[in-house]
């Protein structure tokens, strides 16, 4: 049930902010190196970086729920032990991916 | 509306299903998800494996063909995707039909439109000639 709902959670935050993300990113970079600039210091702002970590772990949950639902739709994981533990691994593999990705990225640009 | 007594038993389920064509729909959602798995892997590698994340290094990356037809394909696919993911999530939630049809005509017009920027967006990085 938690697994369900978070699919659907982190799936229309992707669509919502993170679609809107990808076009204006697209478009500062055809906007040229000032426009890219701009980009870069509005999403490097705190409350930037807190949509785009929020963002980061909504994209892995919702791939790894997504994964779980293609092997589920396939007839796999039904059992309830193997369901229950698959669910509880999205959740816990998601947040720790996020924090990997954030710590790779903060530490790389300072 | 209803169909008669003498309408076979087919005739009589045929089109019931709630978007009529569920079969077809339930597959292409499938293959669309493979598909997200495979470009959203694409995206996050890409990015991880560039030298540096500035707009001249993301612009040689996005002139090449294998950044430009990915991002493409990501853009077409990500929309339709989300398009048809925020159907499923109003047509479960938003209760009045006017309102169900407000909204989802919404989203279908913000999908086209946003996905008609960003491949705007793409083709000026991969086809312009400046910078």
């Amino acid at each position: 049930m938690a697994a369900s709902i978070l699919h659907r959670i982190s799936g229309a935050a992707l669509t919502i902010g993170g679609l809107a993300i990808l076009v204006w990113w697209l478009m500062a970079i055809a906007g040229g190196a000032d426009g890219y600039a701009r980009f870069i210091e509005l999403v490097s702002h705190w409350t930037g970086k807190v949509v785009l970590i929020g963002l980061t772990w909504a994209f892995f949950q919702h791939l790894l729920t997504g994964i779980r639902h293609l092997a589920m739709d396939a007839g796999q994981g039904f059992e309830l032990g193997v369901n229950k533990g698959a669910a509880i691994v999205t959740i816990a593999a998601s947040i720790l991916l996020t924090v990997a990705l954030w710590v790779y990225i903060l530490g790389v640009f300072q | 509306m209803t169909v008669g007594d003498s309408a076979t038993p087919l005739a009589k389920v045929r089109g019931l299903g709630s978007a009529q064509h569920g079969g077809e729909h339930w597959l292409r959602d499938k293959v669309q998800s493979a598909a997200l798995v495979l470009l959203g892997a694409w995206l996050l590698t890409s990015l991880l494996l560039l030298p540096t994340l500035d707009q001249r290094t993301l612009t040689e990356w996005l002139r090449s063909p294998l950044g430009a037809v990915p991002m493409a394909l990501f853009v077409v696919t990500g929309f339709r995707h989300g398009l048809e993911g925020m159907k499923v999530v109003v047509d479960d939630y938003v209760d009045h039909e006017g309102n169900r049809f407000a909204v989802n005509t919404l989203l279908l017009f913000l999908a086209y439109g946003g996905a008609g920027l960003a491949l705007f967006a793409l083709g000026r990085i991969a086809f312009g000639g400046g910078a």
